[in-house]
């Protein structure tokens, strides 16, 4: 039955996926001109002059002269066989730009996930417990401005602070020797020294978030009637609460991992940016600026594979976690 | 209403008239009901203070910015933010609004700019005379809120740029596209919300299977990769308004699918209630069920869904102007402004350019309490 309903979810990915990659395609097509335009301009701009003749040529050579339904019918039937073309502007495969980046990229929202979790949850269940105390008003103080303070916004502060009173340079996720260097243990190391200040940057918006949804919704759990029973038959007030009431308020929690993850892509993007980070965000933008279409798409749809795989992960764990949740 | 008692347990005011509290529930409007809920939230009424405030600002940029925002002063660059005093006691004892004036001194070794406070003081004035100005358009006048007695000074409240142009008026400029831009984008928003979510809660079935596929997809695609991709399309020559139109619409592909559900489990709910039916019954035509019978109920839902979905553009606009996606300068947003702290350097240099980013959070804060206490008072029935 599970594996059904797997099975099914799994089926459903791919018209949604096929969508995805229209999106992608139209998105990355929407700039008037193509990368030709661009490149052109660029060599303008240094004096150069190519004549039509090999201009000609060159789009014939990118495919950038066919129309536009045989242009994405090429590129998806590339796709499949896990071939994303060439980045125009650097001159290789796209595959071998990207999965590095998307690799770090990741990391990086795993890492906040986990993060946001850790955080959320004992303060969440916190502020329900001890409703209206001072401690629930700082938390959801803290929350409210979590929630409204944009993820650059708190990148830029941080890493003024980290300047002006530690004087260190808080940007990147790497220490300069291990930037080019080849993956190795010292690397890993020097990688988690520098995950924790875009994983707080990240995880602040979605922290704030999920402490409200938990809040929420232990609140309506803790007045319940099998509440009462179980305290009247002496179990202690903490087992009391992580036994029965937080389990069923965890529900929505598993789901949150369907948005969060979007979020966290999304916000990871501009946060990257501001950080220096070598995720994806920043090639995206480049890749988006000088209409390197092949390394643009396969940015967009990774991403929006990234978090349509997060929602499928997300419903599975919720039917497994609970069994009144119904195969439908 | 507001100078009236209230009885703070339900909120209803305590008038003259002989009638009990509950009596004058009883015949109270829908809208009088709510508002009286409304009106018990003490941070949704800070909420709507202060974006009363903060559109009163943008109504009036022009009168309030004692400087125009793009004017540059070369004698200013990265002013540091002045603090109004308004004890003077020079001689004697008076209230006088002024500011210390700052000497500028160049480190002879180094090159760097540095303002040291003076003993000298400019002295502001209410209504004073500042550059000339068209009024909204309309009429000339050189009369500002306030401005300083002596035309030739200057004063920089939140500080200067690296152009010294005043930080204070290209906030209170940039307070007014970046408050519109939610409204405009949020009015696109509602117009495709209602639309999606009644066609798909009132006929339901096949409709309400596509349309709420739709939605799936839209919530699932990564907002700021898609914007990213869609912002650079646009033509950087464009005119300052066809940019400004372009990025609310963009902006606003975000808002509506959070309406879109809200009317749609309001129309599915509300359906088969008892005076849908009557209506048809009646024979009225299915435009004027929806539109005479069903949206007047959801009003207040449809508002609250809307000013909570205005704070989501806000931050929108003002990540992809960052970005240096969205609006171009010379517009000056909150984003556009926040463009200038980039940079690690100037930030440390000038840390006052950290300022618009206080008026995003602020704005951002008030219309989500705002949108919480209206979301709460929208049904007043519930209690």
């Amino acid at each position: 039955m599970l594996l059904r309903y797997i099975l099914k979810r799994v089926f459903w990915m791919i018209p949604f996926l096929f969508a995805v990659s229209i999106v992608a395609f139209i998105l990355i097509q929407a700039p008037p001109g193509d990368y030709l335009t661009t490149y052109i301009a660029k060599l303008g701009e240094s004096n150069e002059v190519l004549d039509q003749a090999s201009i000609d040529n060159l789009r014939r050579r990118f495919g950038l002269d066919q129309p536009l339904y045989v242009q994405y019918f090429k590129w998806v039937v590339n796709l499949l066989q896990g071939d994303f073309g060439m980045s125009f502007e650097w001159r290789q495969p796209v595959s071998d730009l990207v999965w590095e980046r998307m690799g770090l990229t990741l990391c990086l929202s795993f890492a906040t996930l986990l993060f946001t979790w850790a955080v959320a949850f004992p303060i969440g269940v916190y502020s329900a417990v001890k409703k209206y105390s001072i401690g629930d008003y700082i938390a959801t103080t803290l929350g409210f401005i979590g929630l409204a303070t944009p993820n650059f916004l708190l990148a830029l502060i941080l890493m003024y602070v980290g300047v002006v009173h530690f004087g260190a340079d808080v940007g990147g996720l790497f220490s300069n020797e291990y930037k080019n260097a080849p993956w190795s243990f010292a690397k890993i190391i020097d990688l988690m020294k520098h995950l924790w200040l875009p994983v707080i940057v990240l995880g602040t918006g979605a922290t704030a978030s999920l402490i409200r949804i938990m809040r929420a919704n232990l609140l309506d759990e803790l007045n319940r009637p099998y509440v009462d029973t179980a305290r009247a038959k002496g179990l202690s007030e903490f087992w009391l609460i992580m036994k029965y009431p937080v389990r069923v308020a965890l529900n929505p929690f598993i789901s949150t991992i369907g948005w969060v993850l979007p979020n966290l892509v999304s916000g990871a993007v501009v946060t990257a940016i501001v950080l220096s980070l070598p995720t994806a965000g920043p090639l995206m933008l480049q890749a988006l600026l000088s209409q390197d279409m092949y390394l643009a798409g396969a940015f967009v749809l990774l991403l929006s594979s990234l978090t349509v795989i997060g929602m499928l992960l997300s419903d599975i764990l919720l039917v497994l976690l609970d069994p009144r949740v119904r195969y439908e | 209403m507001s100078d009236q008692t209230v009885d703070t347990g339900t909120g209803v005011p305590k008038s003259d008239t002989k009638l009990s509290a509950q009596d004058r529930v009883a015949i109270a409007s829908q809208w009088q009901l709510t508002w009286w809920a409304f009106r018990k939230h003490k941070l949704a009424m800070i909420g709507l203070w202060v974006i009363g405030i903060l559109y009163v600002i943008s109504l009036f940029a022009e009168f309030v910015a004692p400087d125009e925002p793009s004017k540059q002063n070369r004698r200013a660059v990265y002013h540091p933010p002045q603090m109004i005093h308004f004890i003077d006691r020079s001689d004697g004892f008076a209230i006088r609004p002024h500011v210390t004036k700052m000497k500028r001194e160049r480190d002879p070794d180094t090159l760097a700019i540095s303002y040291t406070p003076t003993d000298e003081k400019i002295y502001l004035k209410l209504f004073g005379r500042g550059e000339e100005y068209k009024f909204w358009g309309l009429w000339k006048t050189d009369i500002k809120l306030f401005a300083t007695e002596k035309k030739r000074d200057k004063f920089f409240l939140f500080g200067a740029d690296r152009l010294g142009r005043d930080m204070f008026s290209r906030v209170v400029y940039g307070t007014r596209i970046s408050m519109s831009i939610g409204l405009v984008g949020v009015a696109i928003s509602m117009v495709l919300g209602i639309t999606l979510g009644g066609l798909s809660g009132y006929y339901g079935g096949r409709i309400d299977a596509m349309i709420q596929r739709l939605i799936e997809f839209v919530l699932s695609l990564p907002t700021i990769p898609i914007w990213l991709a869609l912002a650079a399309s646009l033509p950087p020559s464009w005119p300052i308004y066809q940019q400004y139109f372009v990025i609310t619409l963009i902006v606003s592909l975000v808002g509506w699918t959070e309406l879109g559900r809200v009317v749609r489990g309001r129309f599915l709910a509300m359906k088969n209630d008892d005076f849908v039916i009557a209506a048809r019954l009646d024979g009225a035509s299915e435009g004027r069920i929806i539109f005479r019978h069903m949206l007047p109920s959801l009003t207040s839902h449809i508002i609250a869904s809307l000013t909570l979905a205005i704070p989501l553009m806000i931050l929108a606009e003002t990540g992809l102007s960052f970005l240096g996606l969205g609006l171009q300068p010379p517009a000056i947003s909150w984003g556009v402004l926040l463009k200038e702290a980039q940079n690690i350097r100037s930030i440390s240099q000038a840390p006052w350019l950290f300022i618009p980013g206080g008026f995003v959070v602020v704005a951002v804060l008030a219309f989500n309490f705002l949108g919480d206490g209206m979301r709460d008072a929208a049904d007043p029935y519930s209690h």
